[in-house]
């Protein structure tokens, strides 16, 4: 069912099984206990960060494959992104994997744009199980994006960093967390063209999707235990709250996967990557779902979806940011 | 959502942090005083060894070059100038750096495909601009004092 641009699911579909990886930082972090793949080497025993990246994707998508009940069988169907040109992370890992394999590119909003993708085809009956995942490496954006690792640069205020993490979730009909609805979300563009200000940058599409989200659903913040951002960062929650108050909605329960995973270590702004709210939904906000820690949780992914060209091009910064709305078994026994 | 850019302009300047100027300056004047310092214990170094005044100048300058490559190499340098930050970029040491980082980090790539055509990614436009600049200035001075 269609409510404006949410997608209310059906039969509901359940995350069956779900593993997050990080690195050294990651580890170090107050979510570092919750990651599946637990590995100091940032190289992951690879010889590049781009094969360190699609290793640790290949990894955290297995551990979740390992973890579905056997009466549910190989997922029909992978989504999976990462921020590398040509999504060369995700595809690689995929080589070793003899699933069906949908590349995404949705920057750092790909884990919500994937688990909506799949949560869709398993709902609509079109697979029996999906798995979405996405994934980002340090190393493997910094030299890409930015500068080489080595050069000296002093990082501005509002920079962000790119987690060394991935996360994989598994879809289909049984036990674990549901799927309620999901909404992909409109490009906004606010006029922000500094690249190391990204928080800026997405939190307008943050905010377009979570108006649109309470219009149409009639649903208030106050419904759910935590409304997570991906990465908007210190800057750009900041600026989320402030541009929700215009529209009349007070969020005062909003949580950003990007300040989570550092903690008060966060470096800049806080965290970001695609690997960033996936480790996080996968390593943190599911399995509270599953212990019955929390209830109903919004879980909004933003992308920048920017490149290097466009910005040297003097280009702005569009944003984007999907929904997934995921609530507990017992939330869903109530409803 | 109503908002405009010209709105959100304004919060966004509402929202930037502020860097933390007075402690951004007393590293960056520490530390690159620092290596300037040590730059002219080496040239009087050289020169105590008898070299002449221009040859000893060469080689401090390719001293604190080498000393930044290998810095750079070990990771020190990054770890340095995320702190320093002009202390470390304004120097020859800087410019070192931004010559050896690409053609560490692009060596996968290859030696040529990588390393070669990497390797001036951020010096090279100091390169051209200031070939550029000299060459403008050495016209300039020809016809104005001959």
């Amino acid at each position: 069912m269609r409510k404006g641009d949410v997608i209310v699911l059906e039969h509901l579909p359940a995350a069956v099984a779900y593993a997050a990886g990080g690195g050294r930082r990651e580890l170090d972090g107050p979510l570092g206990s919750a990651f599946d793949i637990a590995e100091r080497d940032t190289r992951f025993g690879q010889k590049t960060w781009e094969m360190a990246e699609s290793e640790l994707a290949r990894r955290t998508l297995e551990t979740a494959f390992g973890k579905v009940p056997h009466d549910i069988g190989t997922p029909d169907v992978v989504f999976a992104g990462d921020l590398q040109c040509q999504c060369t992370a995700s595809g690689y890992a995929m080589r070793s994997e003899d699933v069906p394999f949908a590349g995404l590119y949705g920057a750092c909003s790909t884990m919500a744009e994937s688990a909506a993708l799949a949560a869709c085809l398993v709902d609509g009956g079109f697979a029996a199980c999906a798995a979405a995942m996405a994934s980002s490496h340090f190393c493997a954006a910094e030299r890409q994006f930015r500068t080489p690792l080595g050069y000296g640069a002093k990082r501005t205020p509002t920079a962000q960093w790119t987690v060394t993490g991935a996360g994989a979730v598994v879809l289909a009909s049984g036990r674990g967390p549901r799927v309620r609805a999901v909404q992909f979300g409109r490009v906004r563009d606010l006029g922000v063209f500094d690249a190391s200000n990204m928080g800026a940058a997405m939190a307008p599409a943050a905010a377009e999707t979570l108006v649109r989200y309470f219009d149409a659903t009639g649903e208030t913040p106050d419904a759910f235990d935590a409304v997570y951002t991906g990465d908007l960062g210190a800057v750009g929650s900041n600026l989320l709250g402030s541009l929700l108050e215009l529209e009349g909605v007070r969020l005062q329960n909003h949580r950003d996967c990007g300040l989570e995973i550092y903690g008060r270590t966060a470096p800049g702004s806080g965290a970001s990557g695609a690997g960033c709210s996936a480790a996080v939904l996968c390593g943190h906000i599911l399995p509270m779902l599953a212990r019955g820690e929390m209830r109903r949780v919004l879980f909004l992914a933003t992308g920048a979806l920017m490149s290097q060209t466009t910005s040297l091009q003097g280009e702005s910064i569009p944003g984007v940011a999907h929904l997934v709305e995921f609530c507990s078994e017992e939330a869903m026994a109530c409803s | 959502m109503k908002t405009t850019k010209e709105e959100y302009a304004v919060l966004c300047k509402q929202a930037l942090p502020h860097s933390p100027v007075a402690k951004d300056c007393a590293w960056a004047f520490c530390v690159g005083g620092a290596i300037c310092a040590l730059g002219q214990i080496l040239l009087d170094a050289y020169g105590a060894l008898g070299f002449e005044k221009a040859d000893a100048g060469t080689l401090t300058s390719a001293t604190l070059v080498a000393l930044s490559a290998v810095a750079t190499a070990l990771g020190w340098y990054q770890k340095l100038a995320s702190k320093a930050g002009a202390g470390t970029l304004v120097p020859i040491t800087g410019f070192a750096n931004a010559v050896v980082s690409p053609a560490i980090e692009f060596k996968r790539e290859g030696l040529i495909t990588g390393t070669g055509a990497k390797m001036f990614t951020i010096a090279g436009p100091v390169i051209v601009y200031g070939m550029l600049a000299s060459t403008v200035w050495g016209v300039a001075r020809h016809f104005l004092w001959g």
